[in-house]
């Protein structure tokens, strides 16, 4: 019973790493037809705006982790408002040349991380209750899972109420049904995509801060491996459904953790399996209205 | 004479590489409705997105003595030009609220002219949109329009695919709608047409073959046969034509 539990809430954890990348991929498909494969980049660079903080803070107390987060997710923000605005606005239904630009734009960051904080990982601390476990039916979880979850629930809550409530989040939800209408009804809907690009970069480079503590150090390929695992999840809740990607987020990590305990470390194969399972299913994906 | 609110001149467009408007010339006056008709397929819903700069377009497009055919969609919106979309096109996970909230440019200055011509989105407010029958939709995509100060309206068949009562009730809308603001209208249906246009413009092949008084158009039964396939005389109460 205590290994279930433990696999269940660490499966969360990694869910909530993967749904605050997936959101932001979800939002930007959703509303402007574009897959970018620079997301990753957002996370990792977030991740080391945040290390930064810690170096010049006392790494271990909450506050530097606050900070850190506050920066990780600025700096996630802002970075990916300005790709949206330099990079991406012209290439609006040249889906190849989005491809290129945001691919060549993951490598080259890669490579630019490489040259500032070297190749090699960077190993992180946290407040010291991060490596303290709590007792949950038998099972030792670790706290900092529980940050995580809590984390990625508030930034779910906060986007949903943003959506609800602000005129951009009403602009946002017309246009990832029909953006061609928005436009029509005198809105720039430019403007929605910045902020998209900025809350899915602000989520992003939150969830850098809070990989960095989960695996305990960054290193320049951190984003591009949660890349993966947050397309697959995007894909199985559906292109451009945020509850979706938060369902599939939480399904994917758990259904790994089991699969790695259980079935001999295939946890990746299984991720695998279940994204084709849904394609040859659900090509649509757990909750989404469209391919 | 007063000048024409509209100016279109030498419109050409492209949807996908394919061109589905030639090379159309016409002008809309600035008061009244003007229709724009022609068989199905001869480029009436391509020349109004044209105009707005929905789809890939060329030519001159002068709106209150300003060109507009070099801003942007919403610009061209913004400058006082409302667009009912053919199949009304609401944003169906919202609801007729937020359909409206969308719409209101200046706080909706028309919203108690909506409310006299569409009690019934007001009972409906919080309905979602998708679920509205399709004659509540038309009157959403209808209020969109009207709820702001705009000085020209451009109206892609909104009595496409309704019931006879409800067609009624469109074009009564509509009648009360051109009293304050010119109309340009895409429709099929020539007994709307007789009962709203005063100037007819009728398009063949992506050109325009014949622009004049309605009546006069109408009325002849050589020329509405050869340009619509249909007369007037022989389309039914709901007056469905080709």
């Amino acid at each position: 019973m205590s290994t279930i539990v433990l696999l269940i809430i660490t499966g969360l954890g990694l869910g909530a790493l993967y749904f605050l990348v997936a959101s932001g991929l979800s939002l930007i498909y959703g509303l402007m037809g574009v897959l970018n494969f620079a997301h990753g980049s957002f996370l990792t660079l977030g991740a080391f705006a945040g290390l930064e903080i810690a170096r010049r803070m006392d790494g271990a107390s909450w506050i530097t982790l606050f900070a850190s987060l506050v920066v990780g997710a600025v700096v996630g923000a802002v970075v990916a408002a300005a790709t949206e605005f330099f990079l991406i606005r012209r290439l609006y239904n040249r889906h190849i040349e989005q491809v290129l630009v945001t691919v060549g734009l993951a490598l080259a960051t890669v490579a630019l991380f490489d040259g500032i904080w070297g190749t090699d990982p960077t190993y992180v601390t946290g407040p010291a209750w991060f490596s303290e476990t709590t007792e949950i039916l038998g099972a030792k979880v670790p706290n900092d899972r529980f940050v995580l979850i809590i984390a990625a629930v508030l930034v779910l809550l906060g986007i949903v109420l943003f959506l609800k409530f602000t005129r951009f989040g009403l602009i946002i939800r017309a246009g990832v049904e029909n953006r061609s209408m928005v436009t029509a009804l005198g809105i720039d809907v430019r403007k929605a995509f910045t902020v998209v690009f900025a809350i899915g970069g602000a989520a992003a480079g939150l969830g850098g801060v809070l990989a960095s503590h989960y695996f305990g150090y960054v290193s320049p390929q951190l984003g591009g491996s949660l890349l993966i695992f947050a397309f697959i999840v995007t894909v199985i809740g559906g292109l451009g459904s945020l509850a979706g990607a938060a369902i599939a987020s939480a399904l994917v990590a758990v259904l790994q953790q089991f699969a790695n305990y259980y079935l001999g470390g295939t946890g990746d194969l299984t991720v695998v399996l279940l994204l084709a399972a849904v394609l040859l299913i659900r090509p649509t994906g757990l909750l989404g209205s469209k391919a | 004479m007063t000048a024409p609110i509209l100016r279109v001149e030498g419109l050409g467009a492209r949807i996908a590489g394919q061109q589905v408007v030639e090379s159309v010339t016409f002008e809309v006056p600035a008061r009244g409705v003007t229709a724009l008709l022609g068989r199905n397929g001869v480029g009436k819903t391509s020349t109004l997105k044209g105009i707005l700069g929905l789809i890939e377009r060329w030519g001159a497009v002068e709106f209150n003595g300003e060109r507009i055919d070099n801003l942007a969609t919403h610009r061209i919106i913004q400058s006082g030009i409302g667009y009912v979309p053919e199949d009304r096109e609401v944003f169906a996970s919202l609801s007729v609220a937020e359909n409206m909230r969308l719409a209101e440019r200046n706080g909706g200055p028309n919203r108690e002219l909506v409310d006299e011509l569409f009690p019934e989105l007001l009972a409906r407010a919080g309905q979602l949109a998708g679920t509205l029958s399709g004659g509540q939709q038309q009157m959403v995509s209808l209020a969109r329009a009207l709820v702001n100060d705009n000085t020209l309206l451009l109206i892609d068949e909104p009595t496409k695919g309704l019931a006879p009562l409800i067609v009624l009730d469109v074009t009564t809308a509509l009648g009360r709608a051109a009293e304050a603001v010119p109309i340009l209208l895409v429709e099929q249906n020539l007994q709307v047409v007789r009962a709203l246009a005063d100037t007819v413009v009728v398009l063949e092949s992506g050109l325009v073959v014949f622009t004049g008084p309605a009546n006069e158009f109408l009325d002849n039964e050589e020329l509405t046969t050869e340009l619509l396939g249909v007369h007037l005389t022989d389309v039914g109460a709901t007056g469905d034509n080709a």
